[in-house]
């Protein structure tokens, strides 16, 4: 598909080029100006934990997107270059030795890829639930050590640093978040990059087809063993380097950072992104961290959501959004992605009936549940002022809810009947939707 | 000594119990299924918190029987609106679904119980000392537990070994294209077996709650150990997780009595302790300590050395 469009500007090798690079011309201008208009401080410090979840969540992808491996402790190559590159800054530090700051995610990356290579040659031996499993041991093991060896790990509270203290080139002293951000971003940038480039190896084309089909793959006469060793220390060397990044940004790492809820949270950016296109991971992480810093603002039960919208992504959509997004490349290539507007306008109905109700069940259980005892019944949702005590608002929600599922049951068939229509034409998309 | 034998052999054996409920539900389903399922120590957690409910209401004896059912029904609802939809996409999506729910379950329970332990009490029926030993008591409600675990482990045995259903289960462990054919309806029997499974996890809550604290936490802590429990055993194999979960029981129990270190052995063999350095904490850990660790240490060395697990005869 890309090469016939891509031989139909052969003519022009400036499109050409534009094609092939434009994307990451348009990531580059992005995370260059992103600062310039969301200059406030929260808004810095969301957009640098989003370009380290991009770089641990890309690093994930190569795992269970392109190989086909579900890893259950990836937060243990993120967390153990994070550690090491807090050590890595206190020693620099104390010792002024010539090493500047955007050097230490280095540090963690090579920690990472030690681990990765430790862990990865016991772990890759075979694929599928005993890889998974085996992963989950191994985060689990090494959770439970990091408040055993407080030494290493500093226990509860962890070990702290100071980004400050270190060589300074040119005047930058990282004190300020915006250089920080900017570190970050060029870290971030250069990760995506290698992480993209990887795909388009040989290398990276085994790791496909060990995905797909690992006994062919062995038949060609690779062994998929060895590719999934050495995707796996790869992908814990960018795993390791976003542990840095985190350490430079945070200036603390903690037990946490290397939980299982650090390695579920990677996994849901990933899978909520979509696991399918290189471009999903991007796409979770910034949703998911958005999520986390916004909707803990607004709601107490914002875990709550965040659970749901993660089953309903699984149940619905298991591409994620990239693969809803890929779904209509195909309807924009036609030119016919106009057509399923008008269906898609109609299914809006009953999408925010569903979601309203949602909300509303969701926000008034939890202020009756949590709330009430110390603030009263009295609430405010969508601008309406009730009680959360009275039967009403539960019988509305209820309602919202049911009608949604209703009005979405009886017009769904609708929906993809002109979804298939715009992506094969009329007759065929009627042959199909029979 | 002789005394920390016997109270930690009881303890081991009754918290090996414990499990053992867990993970033979958890081992059908993923014989059956092929989902390891990651929401099952949260139906153990709503057992243990719908059985505080419904004693609070009501009474523990009536929550013995109504709780597990309870549960039981939530989970046949999962696998009939949520899991049976989602198989179409494949085993990970599944899997996934899985772990979505038991985050979704933890959220909910923590809104509606709130975040602090609940105070679940042992039934005033059971509040006793059993027997005296050494001086030191043995509460009743932990021969209780026992005597329910054993009792439901001999029944599980019996219907699964005796009777039409367990045939047609076991069949359907190996062969369900087979059984199918067969004219059983093979969802319905996922579905049953679901429910089924779920419905003991939520039988272990309800005797588990009283004894151990109820808590939002009380899932995530058990779930990865009944993992451990299920793979070290050898996935799909009832006998080779009751021998895994006695082992797992007796060996975290037995952990937590003993308080020596490698730097103690060190010295007494003659040699100085290191007490320098970033690691030098590993030399400092008692056995108690690393007594969590060793059920994954356990989990990884026996994936890579007998993938299949002990009793298990496949891979996955």
């Amino acid at each position: 598909m890309s090469d016939t469009t891509l031989a139909a500007t052969r003519g022009n090798p400036a499109l050409d080029l534009l094609r092939r690079y434009g994307i990451w011309v348009i990531a580059l201008v992005v995370m260059l100006v992103l600062p310039k208009i969301f200059t406030s401080g929260a808004a810095l410090t969301t957009m640098c934990l989003m370009g380290i979840m991009i770089v641990f969540s890309l690093a994930y992808n190569m795992l269970l997107g392109q190989t086909g491996m579900l890893s259950f402790g990836h937060a243990v190559y993120y967390g153990l270059g994070g550690f090491l590159a807090v050590h890595a800054m206190n020693v620099i530090a104390a010792g002024k030795l010539p090493i500047p700051l955007p050097v230490v995610p280095l540090v963690g990356g090579l920690m990472g890829l030690t681990f990765g290579f430790i862990f990865g040659a016991v772990s890759t031996r075979r694929a599928g639930t005993v890889f998974a499993m085996i992963s989950l041991g191994l985060g689990e093991l090494i959770a439970s050590l990091s408040l055993i060896l407080r030494g290493f790990f500093g226990g509860e509270e962890g070990i702290t640093a100071n980004r400050t203290k270190m060589l300074t080139l040119w005047g930058v002293r990282f004190g300020p978040q915006i250089e920080v951000y900017y570190l970050i971003a060029s870290w971030c940038f250069v990760c995506m990059i290698a992480m993209y480039a990887f795909t388009r190896t040989p290398l990276g084309r085994m790791c496909n087809a060990v995905r797909d089909n690992p006994e062919r793959a062995e038949f060609v006469g690779y062994s998929t063993q060895m590719v999934r060793f050495i995707t796996f220390c790869i992908s814990g060397f960018f795993a390791g380097i976003a542990g840095g990044l985190a350490a430079i940004n945070f200036e603390l790492m903690n037990a946490v950072n290397i939980s299982g809820a650090q390695s579920g949270s990677v996994l849901l950016m990933a899978y909520i992104g979509g696991i399918g296109h290189f471009m999903g991971p991007v796409l979770g992480a910034v949703l998911v961290v958005l999520l986390q810093v916004f909707l803990s603002d607004i709601t107490g039960a914002w875990m709550l959501y965040f659970g749901l919208i993660f089953i309903m992504m699984v149940m619905f959509a298991p591409g994620g959004m990239a693969g809803l997004i890929m779904l209509h490349l195909p309807l924009w290539q036609r030119g016919t992605l106009l057509q399923v507007v008008p269906a898609y306008g109609v299914m809006l109905v009953p999408a925010l009936m569903g979601v309203a109700g949602a909300v509303a069940l969701i926000e008034t259980a939890h202020h009756q549940l949590v709330k009430t005892a110390t603030e009263g019944p009295a609430m405010t949702l969508f601008g309406i002022a009730y009680t959360s005590n009275s039967m009403l608002p539960w019988i509305v929600a209820l309602v919202l809810i049911g009608g949604g599922l209703w009005l979405g049951r009886l017009w769904g068939p609708r929906m993809a009947g002109a979804y298939s229509d715009a992506a094969h034409g009329k007759d065929l998309g009627k042959e199909v939707s029979k | 000594m002789l005394e920390l034998v016997i109270f930690s052999t009881l303890n081991g054996v009754l918290y090996g119990m414990l499990l053992f409920l867990l993970a033979s539900g958890l081992t059908l389903i993923f014989s059956m299924m092929g989902v390891l399922n990651f929401a099952h120590a949260s139906f153990y957690m709503l057992g243990a918190y719908f059985g505080f409910q419904i004693s609070q209401w009501l009474d523990f004896w009536v929550a013995l029987f109504v709780a597990p059912v309870c549960v039981g029904l939530v989970g046949a609802a999962v696998e009939r609106w949520g899991l049976r939809t989602v198989h179409k996409w494949g085993h990970v999506p599944e899997l996934l679904f899985t772990f979505g729910l038991a985050f979704v379950i933890e959220e909910m329970v923590q809104m509606i119980w709130g975040k602090l332990p609940v105070d679940y009490r042992v039934p005033k029926l059971l509040d006793f000392p059993a027997f005296e030993l050494f001086g030191t008591t043995y509460p009743a409600f932990r021969m209780f537990m026992l005597l329910i675990s054993v009792a439901i482990f001999l029944v599980l045995l019996l219907v699964l070994t005796r009777s039409r259903i367990g045939l047609i289960i076991q069949a359907a462990l190996t062969h369900p294209n087979m059984v199918a054919m067969l004219g059983h309806n093979v969802p319905k029997v996922f579905m049953m077996v679901f429910g089924f499974g779920s419905g003991l996890a939520g039988l272990a809550g309800v005797i588990a709650g009283p004894a151990l604290v109820t808590q939002p936490s009380m899932a995530h802590v058990l779930g990865p150990i009944l993992f451990v429990v299920v793979v070290f055993g050898g996935l799909g194999s009832l006998s080779g997780a009751f021998i895994a979960s006695l082992m797992i029981g007796l060996i975290q129990t037995f952990a937590i009595a003993i308080n020596y270190s490698i730097g103690d052995l060190l010295t007494s063999v003659g040699m100085a302790r290191p007490v320098q350095g970033m690691l030098s904490d590993l030399w400092q850990v008692t056995v108690a300590q690393v007594g969590p660790v060793v059920p994954y240490l356990m989990l990884v060395l026996i994936l890579i050395f007998r993938p299949t697990g002990l009793m298990g005869t496949r891979e996955s």
